[in-house]
């Protein structure tokens, strides 16, 4: 004990000092975050506005549609996760199973919890069920195809999009039926993060094809369009698609701004994407592609086959940050484009009649920083996880 | 090998893969041309019928708002405040950076301290901030600590007298005297500072001892400012209270000082990140060698593993130092009067939006195009020459 406290915490005397101020500095930290949560915070202002905050003004008999799509996509990640062929001879005892699941997905059930605890609602407890359903019937399909040859024996091309049909279908329902005004709060950054995912990725790949193609005019092309969106800010584009998209299509078209919003995260990102893809092709030795060539596959079927799959292996931590970037880049929206998003409510929760000059902003922005937080920490720690498993670079 | 069947004389035209591969080539250009085409005469037809300006007249028309903080005033053209915006975008740009840097190196360092307080601590600051979104970071600096936490002016905090903080602004000791006479004196220096550091590291290959090129060259750097400075009889002033407001010293505008705070936390927890790995990336070796040569701790940080590790971390550092002058944009959302800022307005004026977005963005892809140009150079004489 007193071994490991001088090793630790006092090995010179410089190290003492350091340890005294900082251990003050973060004891006070953790206190005042203490205090705020469970004494002085007044969370009222949260408990009256949960709703306004995390699906705006959504009308109340379409929020099945909001569960249904939500439960989809669970299905949908859960069953991509499930059905990767890396965990198979990691045979562990049901507790440390159990462990890891909490240590992994703690957080968010943590904050499902809150939220639960929070909107003091059965409704919402069912809709946790559902998505928790969703992600187990999607890891029993992503199973299935690890182990039945028949569902195995489906190429990719087919089942992935199958997987996401049902996801990507309620989507398209939900918006739809629902008249975009109507949407908020976190439901806003949460979906336009999810549709400018989904639309970029193919628009990334292609862009990335083709800045690596022999055809110079290609590369000409998309090397202009990948530098030319590079070194712009995300927030003037959105200002501009803001207050210009009009001028450049069909006037028979009325953008709205979540339209605008989605498109210019889905031509931002996928410049990036581009980028981290090039990475990747360019990580695989040429080797792969001359054993292609001597099999006597063309081109593309070298490229489908071979080098793409292991590219984009290989730079799926890169990816996740990419759009774990892209999730927390949804505010700036809200700022440029008066999109009711959720950090957009929750400063104008802040100056309802009731919550009025009270100084409640460190409680609303708490709120909203925690949804952030939760999401992109628990992603990009199962980036590192994913990044360790699939063992790149230290094979 | 007995008989290989006897080639045609003429490979068709249309299996023939360089045509093939020009044909393909131009189709795609033509697609691309047909949408830009197709851009472009949305573009006209929308102008025309709404009758908007195209070129950039407007930058002759008055601007008809004041920028605070200088003698920028209603009437002046739309160029001035545009060229306002763009010092003010420098300006974050480069005290944003200086900051980063320092911080996120301490940072990055404190990560691998033995310590495990200190360790902690600075996990904890870039697992929280690295993952909360930027805009969240400025809203929260803008109306919760400066709007709401800061006194007012009457009873504003003067912590030992030296800094002035209130919700309107924070001021700060500075020198006495013009910023050309300032800025001169510091050039003084940095040449001084150059030759100091030259002659040094010569001295010290030729008789074999730890050069102290840094030490000196630091010395230099401080006194021919300072001693120039007393020289000239100015002295620094310390701000005051005085009446509305404050007099003495420098005075930092509320929403500057909250966009520095907020681009230099959010960024220096993703610089931390980067030199943490190159720190790592520095093989172990070097630092057991060094522990060989009976280098202190301190020594061995600076002389072997830091430089080596800069080395690996540069071309990570120029792309979020990049990214930091791209997220200056954000000073729109809180008022600081930068580049987007003046764009956001005048097009609210009335100024025609596409040419001044596009001159806006114009504008930030040649500072990008710089920086990364500057980055470049650095990356080439830090890097390692081999054979």
């Amino acid at each position: 004990m007193i071994t490991w406290l001088r090793r630790n915490l006092f090995r010179t005397w410089w190290d003492s000092i350091m340890t005294v101020v900082f251990g003050y500095v973060g004891l006070w930290v953790i206190w005042t975050v203490i205090e705020f949560v469970f004494v002085t915070g007044r969370w009222e202002i949260i408990q009256v506005n949960l709703k306004l905050l995390l699906v705006g003004r959504f009308p109340d008999e379409l929020m099945w549609l909001v569960g249904a799509s939500l439960t989809a996509l669970a299905f949908w990640v859960a069953a991509v996760a499930g059905g990767s062929k890396i965990d198979l001879n990691n045979v562990q005892t049901i507790p440390h199973r159990l462990f890891d699941y909490t240590r992994r997905f703690g957080l968010i059930v943590a904050l499902a919890a809150l939220l639960i605890f929070l909107a003091a609602d059965i409704a919402a407890l069912l809709l946790a069920f559902q998505v928790l359903g969703g992600v187990v019937a999607g890891r029993l399909v992503g199973l299935a195809r690890r182990n039945l040859s028949v569902l195995g024996a489906i190429p990719s091309i087919i089942w992935h999009p199958m997987l996401a049909s049902p996801a990507i279908a309620l989507v398209l329902v939900t918006l739809m039926e629902s008249t975009l005004e109507e949407w908020g709060g976190f439901l806003i950054n949460f979906y336009m993060a999810i549709i400018s995912i989904v639309l970029c990725f193919p628009l990334g790949v292609l862009l990335a094809l083709g800045r690596r193609s022999s055809f110079p005019i290609i590369r000409l092309v998309t090397t202009t369009y990948i530098e030319l969106i590079r070194g712009a800010p995300l927030f003037v584009l959105l200002l501009l698609a803001g207050v210009a998209l009009e001028f450049f299509i069909p006037p028979s078209i009325a953008p709205d701004a979540i339209f605008r919003g989605v498109t210019v995260f889905t031509l931002f990102t996928a410049a990036y994407l581009a980028e981290i893809v090039r990475g990747g092709l360019q990580s695989i030795p040429k080797g792969q592609t001359e054993a292609g060539k001597a099999l006597g596959l063309s081109t593309t079927k070298i490229t489908y086959l071979i080098t793409m799959p292991q590219a984009l292996r290989n730079v799926i931590p890169a990816q996740i940050g990419q759009f774990i970037s892209l999730f927390k880049d949804t505010t700036l929206a809200g700022a440029a484009l008066n999109i009711l998003d959720v950090l957009n409510v929750g400063t104008a929760i802040t100056k309802q009649q009731d919550f009025l000059g009270q100084g409640l902003i460190y409680e609303a922005l708490a709120f909203v920083a925690l949804l952030f937080w939760v999401g992109s920490y628990v992603m990009s720690r199962e980036s590192q996880r994913l990044e360790k498993r699939l063992g790149v670079g230290v094979r | 090998m007995s008989s290989l069947p006897s080639a045609p004389a003429k490979i068709p035209i249309w299996r023939d893969v360089r045509v093939l591969r020009w044909l393909f080539q131009i189709a795609v250009l033509a697609v691309v041309g047909l949408i830009i085409y197709w851009i472009w005469g949305n573009y006209q037809t929308n102008i025309e019928r709404s009758s908007v300006q195209t070129d950039l007249r407007f930058l002759d028309n008055p601007a008809s708002f004041t920028i605070p903080g200088n003698d920028f005033d209603q009437s002046s053209p739309v160029r001035a405040a545009f060229v306002q915006g763009f010092l003010n975008t420098i300006q974050v740009a480069l005290v944003g950076i200086f900051f980063a840097t320092i911080l996120g190196t301490i940072v990055g360092i404190a990560r691998l301290s033995k310590n495990l307080v200190v360790k902690t601590i600075a996990a904890a600051y870039v697992e929280v901030i690295r993952n909360l979104p930027l805009l969240l970071l400025l809203t929260f600096m803008n109306l919760a600590v400066v709007l709401q936490t800061f006194p007012r002016i009457e009873d504003a905090w003067k912590p030992l007298d030296l800094f002035v903080i209130s919700n309107r602004g924070l001021a700060i000791p500075w020198f006495e005297g013009s910023a050309g006479q300032l800025s001169l004196l510091v050039l003084a220096g940095i040449v001084l500072a150059v030759i100091v550091v030259r002659l040094e590291r010569a001295r010290a290959d030729k008789v074999g001892r730890p050069s102290r090129a840094l030490l000196l060259g630091t010395l230099a750097l401080a006194i021919v400012p300072v001693v120039g400075w007393v020289t000239l009889g100015y002295t620094w002033t310390l701000p005051f209270v005085d009446g509305r407001g404050t007099s003495g010293g420098l005075r930092l505008d509320p929403s500057f000082f909250a966009l520095i705070v907020a681009l230099v936390v959010y960024t220096s927890s993703h610089i931390a990140e980067i030199v943490r790995g190159s720190i790592l990336a520095v093989p172990r070796g070097q630092g057991e060698a060094a522990d060989a040569l009976a280098l202190s701790n301190s020594q061995k940080m600076r002389i072997i593993i830091l430089p080596q590790a800069f080395r690996v971390a540069m071309p990570a550092l120029g792309n979020q130092y990049l990214n930091l002058i791209k997220n200056s944009s954000l000073g729109a959302t809180i008022s600081y009067f930068e580049l987007t800022q003046i764009a956001q307005i005048t097009v609210g004026n009335g100024s025609p939006a596409v040419p001044a977005f596009t001159l806006t963005l114009l504008v930030y892809l040649a500072i990008s195009l710089f920086t990364s140009l500057f980055v470049n150079y650095f990356n080439r004489r830090l890097a390692l020459v081999e054979r």
